[in-house]
């Protein structure tokens, strides 16, 4: 079956046709850049145009997969809002995945595995892995707390990486963002069973910016 | 049936809208669905719009609202020949909700899509309710984001900004004179209830921007709203009541009296017979009948769509694409972004 999949919970415009059989996934065709300031520009040319390099067109897509965050971007919108369009006029599945999990999928072994992407404001996101399945997270905290919480962690993926101090014999495994592959690797038996997905809900993490207004502030001098 | 169909989408502030419309060769444009989610409970306890509160409620409110849109039209997917979207002006986040899905039911669908003026959808949406526009009109939009004065030579492709707020919008306002009075969020109709007991002549608030030196049809509604403060913080200092009806109905008449008096004095001095009034505040009950009254007085039409055609829609986004099809426009590019800033001389991107 051919799978549409596309992530923007990371500065990454990312966007992929993956044939997906019980082989498992396989990537035809994929367009990444890396701009947080494009996905809202980017994301629908660059599925049309990884499919037209697949040698498909829209009407050949039988299920999409989509990253539904955590990502501090309101960029993240943009993907998920592209994915239950296409679903919708497409007809066909649309299957949410943690982006944090899909990062992980793309990492081999069974060794406990941490993923960190930047949540920006000083802060990452992070789920931590055991034997390829999510033991905690997602959650937003700031790295050092994030550190002094884990203690002995012996790989880390994903591009908050680089805002972490992770000690030196810490290993670095796997991309800084989702990839495609990751993706329907994340999603799982479902896809290929076709069966029901789950609500495409973001995993925002975080309570809007917003603050009631207090007293009225005077205009005349007092 | 004849003739083509064209959705809109509109997500530029705090309304999610799906509208249908089908236009035909002879130029009509017929309305068959316009279908709005409002996020505007959402924001009434902080006073105003919250930008992440907004676009939060797109990406829920936006297939949804286009399945209603559907089956109010009794249409499919299938049937729809092209697609418009705002890309332009709002709020960023909450456009770019908007872009994204008619870029990605454009591109399934494969059909033309057309990244659209929200300021030329405020004028077209007065096709939908009274026909076509004689060249040139006179718009004047009133809402919490905007204030501006126009010139609609062609709906499709030219309008001409002939002033503008240089501060606070109108309705933006009646939010804070709202809140000054202990009035709920948003303010327009429950100040608009308010003056109805009260006298207009009560208190004489300035009229902003209308001294000689002043450009002639710019508006200023920041001094209004400061003077209103001023006046409500003296009688509570010196322990009277407040006459809420009285200051709403002496602020409304201010408002009004402006935006009546430099939308008429366009209208002669370049000589345009039509006057269009839209956006939320165009449903201001003395707003709409000062404008009649002085419209009539200096013998020009006015339009004014009813209420629910003021306020953001869909339906008006299509309206402004059913115009793009019929002037053969060229439709935009599946790289369209959003603006949030794009002039009203852009109409299409
Ligand atoms: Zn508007």
């Amino acid at each position: 079956m051919l799978v549409l999949a596309l992530d923007t919970a990371t500065p990454a415009v990312t966007a992929g046709v993956v044939t997906l059989d019980d082989e498992g996934p396989r990537l035809l065709a994929e367009r990444v850049t890396v701009d947080a300031k494009a996905h809202g520009e980017l994301l629908t040319p660059h599925l049309r145009d990884a499919l037209a390099e697949a040698g498909a067109g829209m009407g050949d897509v039988d299920a999409i997969v989509c990253g539904v965050g955590p990502g501090p971007f309101t960029g993240l919108r943009a993907g998920m809002v592209t994915a239950a369009a296409l679903a919708d006029a497409l007809e066909v599945p649309a299957y949410p995945v943690c982006s944090l999990d899909a990062i992980a999928a793309d990492v081999p072994g069974e060794a406990p595995l941490l993923v960190v992407t930047d949540a920006r404001r000083r802060e990452v996101y992070w789920a931590s892995y055991l034997a390829g399945n999510r033991v905690e997270g997602p959650r937003v905290q700031r790295p050092a707390e994030l550190l002094a919480e884990l203690g002995s962690v012996t790989r880390v993926a994903g591009g908050g990486v680089s805002l972490c101090e992770f000690p030196a014999a810490v290993e670095v495994v796997g991309t800084a963002q989702p990839s495609p592959v990751g993706l329907v690797r994340a999603a799982g038996s479902p896809v290929l069973e076709g069966a029901a997905p789950a609500p495409l809900t973001p995993l925002y993490l975080r309570r809007p910016d917003a603050v009631e207004p207090g007293a009225r502030k005077r205009v005349s001098q007092a | 049936m004849t003739g083509k169909v064209v959705l809109g989408i509109e997500s530029s502030c705090d309304e999610t809208g799906v509208g249908l419309v089908r236009v035909d060769n002879s130029g009509a444009v017929e309305l068959l669905a316009d279908e709005v989610a409002s996020s505007v409970e959402l924001h009434a306890r902080y006073g105003g719009v919250v930008p992440e509160v907004a676009s939060r409620a797109h990406l829920e409110a936006m297939v949804p609202t286009m399945h209603r849109a559907l089956r109010t039209a009794d249409l499919r997917l299938a049937d729809v020949d092209a697609i418009a979207v705002t890309c332009g002006p709002g709020l960023a986040g909450a456009l770019l909700v908007g872009v994204s899905a008619a870029k990605a039911y454009a591109a399934a669908l494969d059909v033309p899509l057309y990244g659209v003026n929200h300021l030329a959808g405020h004028v077209a949406a007065d096709t939908l309710e009274h026909g076509p526009l004689p060249k040139p009109c006179l718009a004047l939009l009133v809402s919490g984001g905007h204030s501006q004065l126009l010139r609609v030579d062609e709906l499709a492709s030219k309008i001409t900004e002939i002033g503008s707020t240089i501060d606070d919008a109108a309705g933006e306002a009646y939010d804070k004179v709202a809140r000054l009075l202990d009035l709920p969020y948003p303010g327009g109709p429950p100040i608009d209830k308010a003056a109805r007991e009260g006298d207009p002549r009560a208190i004489a608030f300035p009229r902003g921007m209308t001294g000689p030196r002043d450009a002639k049809f710019d508006f200023s509604f920041s001094g209004l709203k400061t003077a209103v403060a001023r006046w409500v913080e003296a009688r509570e200092r010196s322990g009277e009541a407040v006459p809420v009806a009285d200051v709403a109905a002496s602020f409304q008449e201010a408002v009004a009296d402006v935006l009546t008096a430099k939308a008429v004095r366009a209208a002669e001095e370049l000589g345009i017979g039509t006057l269009v009034i839209s956006g939320g505040v165009a449903a201001n009950s003395r707003l709409s009948a000062l404008a009649a009254e002085r419209c009539a007085a200096a013998g020009i039409q006015l339009r004014v769509p009813r209420p629910r055609l003021c306020t953001d829609n869909g339906a008006m986004i299509a309206a402004v694409g059913a115009h793009l099809l019929l002037a053969g426009s060229a439709p935009s590019s599946l790289e369209l972004s959003a603006n949030p800033a794009l002039p009203v001389h852009t109409i299409s991107v």
